[in-house]
């Protein structure tokens, strides 16, 4: 898998794709920070583009990526390497090479600005993790979605919704249900369904750790009365690696039966 | 070294192979896989490599079962159809990538310059050509010592000087008592280099037999002739049996 995943890295390390996304993360926190001048709220303002932006792009860089390499691939499988291992190296590829780009696009502007003298170290921290957790989630899911439909269009289609789903449908069903069922009691009910949502756990984790509780919305506040500060950020962490270790799982499952 | 009994494999309701029994032993063999669209071919080689996996039947590669296995395939050298890869990765990094999954001695240098690749080898793939890929192709094809070699459409975007030296490479190989596979739809290609026929149709064994018997069997100057014959006969009898649709015929064209 590890010699998989290098050649993956050292491929897509050198797309123009990779350094748009870098670039624009330069600009972007470079612009935030050195106009507002206020770290706690560029994390904020931050954080509001990385719940959103690196499911998007991890979405659809996972399928892009998987389809394009679909002919290399068969190349691959010929050869005398597990199947598991190639799907693993190139989502883990894939990944790591997402993830450097958000480390070092929104990095370099924070250690420029003076991030190491300041107390916000760990609030930018759980940022990044977040971000990276988030392109690790979703490109795993964008994987299991290419792997699972041969016709792209229908491929781009499923991944766009079920980033789509989380990102926003999501949101909206959760409100109604809170609604309807008003008169209920719906802290078990809310707490289970923010931990099935990936964007919804890491928001959540966020604004634990930035203790904004103005911003936590119903599902936060829920989350920090039931569970305090401590355990509600250990839960919400468990439970995105547990989104992790899930497409991760249904890779290895799909790649060792399906027919290419 | 190749052993397929019964092999049925269907994809949804579409039946493609239909209880293949194959046995390939003979070393210093040529053997062209040939059929029309649809027959099975492509999905019988993916078999034998794994990337298709039989509903049901027993494939044997070097004595042993494939089921479930996947170290079988450092006895087998696959030249893909489609020559696409990593875009950024350069042609150096990309020969590096095979040897390090495949380990051992490979002799790429020889064929790098036997397909003039030396000016390409610090070239990203991407700014390569369809031909300069299919020498990239033959190459990590080539450089292993594999007994079993299975080449898929190994003519595609190659200029005639690069043609000559895949033909004596495959003669070569031949020569070193390796088992080659090929599929092609270039008939003159098949005429020269088989030793041996295999046609598919429908999902089954047509013909099996040398390139003399085909000809002396259809009464043909030419493999394309004979070939055409078969399928102007099967399709005559299927129209007689009322087995074949409009357009399963219309699909009776060579591939």
């Amino acid at each position: 898998m590890l010699k998989i995943l290098k050649y993956t890295l050292f491929d897509l390390l050198r797309s123009r794709w990779s350094y748009i996304y870098f670039g624009f993360y330069l600009v972007f926190a470079s612009a935030l920070l050195f106009l507002s001048g206020d770290v706690s709220k560029v994390v904020i303002s931050l954080m509001n583009a990385i719940l959103i932006l690196c499911p998007l792009i991890a979405t659809m860089f996972g399928v892009m990526y998987y389809y394009n390499a679909r002919e290399f691939t068969e190349l691959l499988l010929a050869q005398p390497i597990r199947r598991r291992d190639i799907f693993w190296g190139q989502y883990f590829g894939l990944a790591f090479s997402l993830s450097l780009s958000l480390l070092l696009g929104i990095g370099i502007p924070f250690l420029v600005y003076g991030l190491l003298a300041s107390t916000e170290i760990w609030n930018f921290l759980t940022l990044i993790g977040n971000g990276v957790v988030l392109s690790f989630i979703f490109s795993g899911l964008a994987f299991l979605i290419a792997l699972s439909n041969d016709n792209k269009i229908k491929g781009f289609g499923l991944a766009i919704l079920a980033w789509l789903f989380f990102a926003v449908i999501y949101d909206g069903l959760f409100l109604l249900l809170l609604l309807w069922f008003r008169e209920y009691p719906l802290e078990s009910l809310s707490l289970g369904l923010s931990i099935l949502n990936p964007i919804d756990l890491s928001r959540i984790l966020v604004l634990l750790e930035l203790d904004i509780s103005a911003l936590m919305g119903y599902t936060g506040a829920v989350f920090q009365r039931f569970f305090g500060t401590g355990w509600g950020m250990a839960i919400a962490v468990l439970a995105l690696f547990f989104w992790v270790i899930v497409p991760t799982w249904g890779i290895r499952r799909i790649a060792d039966r399906k027919d290419f | 070294m190749i052993c397929l009994k019964d092999v049925h494999k269907s994809f949804g309701a579409n039946q493609v192979l239909k209880g293949v029994t194959l046995d390939f032993q003979e070393k210093g063999k040529i053997t062209a896989v040939l059929g029309p669209n649809g027959s099975g071919k492509t999905t019988l080689i993916k078999c034998i490599l794994g990337l298709v996996l039989a509903d049901s039947g027993k494939i044997e590669v070097e004595g042993q079962s494939i089921k479930g296995e996947w170290l079988y395939r450092q006895h087998i050298d696959y030249l893909p159809q489609i020559a696409r890869f990593p875009e950024n990765l350069s042609v150096r990094e990309l020969i590096a990538l095979i040897k390090d999954i495949r380990g051992g001695t490979a002799h790429d240098q020889e064929l790098i310059e036997r397909f003039d690749l030396t000016d390409y080898l610090d070239q990203r793939l991407v700014n390569l050509s369809g031909g300069t890929k299919q020498k990239v192709n033959l190459t990590l094809c080539f450089m292993y010592d594999s007994p079993l070699v299975i080449l898929d459409e190994p003519t595609s975007g190659l200029d005639p000087v690069a043609m000559q030296r895949l033909r004596e490479l495959i003669r070569q190989e031949k020569q070193n008592g390796k088992m080659i596979l090929i599929t092609t739809h270039i008939m003159s290609f098949v005429e020269e280099m088989a030793d041996e026929i295999v046609f598919l149709l429908e999902g089954k064994i047509y013909f099996r037999g040398t390139i003399a018997t085909l000809k002396d069997r259809y009464q043909e100057t030419n493999v394309e002739r004979a070939i055409a014959k078969i399928l102007s006969e099967q399709s005559t009898a299927s129209s007689n049996n009322g087995q074949l649709s409009k357009k399963e015929k219309e699909s009776l064209k060579i591939s």
